[in-house]
């Protein structure tokens, strides 16, 4: 698996910023630019969803179509370039290999309880998060990326991913756990939950 | 009052990665509309996805790709649909579980499974696990059960009082196969909760036993 890219923070903004460009004014070289980064990335996920190679090309133009219809959903203060193209990825392979609705909250409807009046630190909160949860992901093993891989994108279970690398569920259980527990403090921790 | 007992890392994760379940996933959805701590968790979880987008391959893509959706681009796009018009009284059930519903608390029908308890099953095709919503007249005890899996619950309106917690509108409790448990509905309102369970749950006790066809639960 490749190591994880400590993306320069510049480079970054500058795919946000192409979403943006679309989004103002149609621009399709910044669309171009978006597509040679992403392009190849949504092939690889929607072929790891279990997709053939011409179903995962067929997604992929269906999901870069997208982002280029919803650019302007997009909102460069809430969250990554990367994360929000994540997002439409993964409700269409939602919606084509697991043949379900991903339902999902309306921050429209009247029963929605509104964020609070964002206090400083919950903005600051917010603008920390992917940073916080990039730094965690480049603080775990190969193993434990590989394994956070598998459960994260590929619908096994894991006695599967343990028959696929050859390990004792054990090892698999406890390396999920692992990696998962070192994202918790960039989940903003689970309190009460599991009881 | 805000909400005190959430949702888990490992159902938060799953939801964010597409692979939970749709019963479980209606659960998570309407607990994130109560729960601005969530929703931040939540984004979290997907920035989890757009790093691991990040560092997949590059996939060799077909030349003839790029070329075809720059021409999708430039067709004209069909107006987006309308608004849809929105109730403005006070709902009680939020989106999207009151879509699942077809309508919100006061327009449900119940069917009575027990004495002092009501419930209506989401029919959610090709789910496994099974989404209800169950009506508790207040003080009910509900009978002993373990489960041969996860159940979650969501509290919608009153209490309901689960070993030493009480859990309010929003509220989650999550019970897996080692939990015994016997909770109650609190005093005062009827309790209405969301229901997910994984497999059929196990009653305890002669009564409970006698009630189970009763409950199909
Ligand atoms: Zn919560």
């Amino acid at each position: 698996m490749d190591e994880l890219r400590s993306d320069p923070s510049d480079c970054k903004d500058v795919l946000s910023g192409c979403i943006v460009r679309i989004a103002e004014a149609q621009d399709e070289a910044a669309f171009e630019m978006l597509f040679r980064h992403f392009a190849p990335r949504l092939k690889s996920y929607f072929t790891k969803r279990g997709s053939d190679p011409a179903m995962a090309e067929e997604i992929t133009q269906e999901a870069m179509v997208s982002v280029w219809k919803n650019a302007a959903q997009f909102d460069p203060e809430r969250a990554s370039a990367a994360t929000w193209i994540f997002t439409i990825a993964r409700n269409l392979s939602v919606d084509r290999f697991r043949r379900m609705r991903r339902p999902s909250f309306d921050p429209n409807d009247p029963a929605f309880i509104p964020d609070d009046e964002e206090p400083p630190d919950r903005l600051l909160e917010r603008a920390e998060a992917e940073q916080k949860v990039r730094d965690v992901m480049n603080t775990l093993s190969p193993n434990e990326k590989n394994v956070l891989m598998l459960s994260f994108y590929e619908d096994r279970s894991h006695g599967e991913i343990a028959q696929r690398l050859g390990l004792p569920v054990g090892t698999v259980k406890s390396r999920i756990r692992l990696a998962f527990g070192k994202l918790r403090a960039a989940l903003g921790g689970d309190s009460g939950a599991g009881r | 009052m805000s909400v005190q007992f959430h949702v888990s890392d490992d159902l938060l994760l799953s939801y964010a990665a597409g692979t939970l379940d749709e019963a479980s996933s209606l659960l998570v959805a309407t607990h994130l509309a109560l729960c601005p701590h969530c929703r931040a968790r939540n984004a979290a979880a997907d920035a989890v996805g757009g790093q691991l987008l990040e560092a997949l391959p590059a996939a060799d893509l077909s030349d003839g790709l790029m070329p075809s959706v720059m021409a999708q681009l430039r067709r004209p796009t069909a107006a987006p649909p309308p608004v849809p018009v929105r109730p403005t009284s006070d709902i009680v059930i939020p989106e999207p579980l009151r879509s699942y519903l077809g309508g919100d608390l006061a327009s449900l029908r119940w069917k009575r499974v027990a004495p002092r308890v009501q419930q209506i099953v989401i029919d959610i095709p090709g789910c496994r696990p099974q989404a209800r919503m169950l009506r508790f007249q207040c003080g009910t005890q509900v009978p002993a059960h373990s489960h041969a899996g996860r159940e979650l619950t969501l509290v919608l309106s009153g209490s309901l009082c689960d070993r030493d917690a009480v859990l309010q509108r929003g509220d989650v409790a999550e019970t897996d196969e080692q939990t015994e448990h016997q909770p109650h509905a609190g005093p005062g309102e009827d309790c209405i909760c969301l229901a997910v369970t994984d497999a059929p749950l196990r009653f305890k006790g002669v009564l409970a036993r006698l009630m189970q066809p009763l409950l199909r639960i």
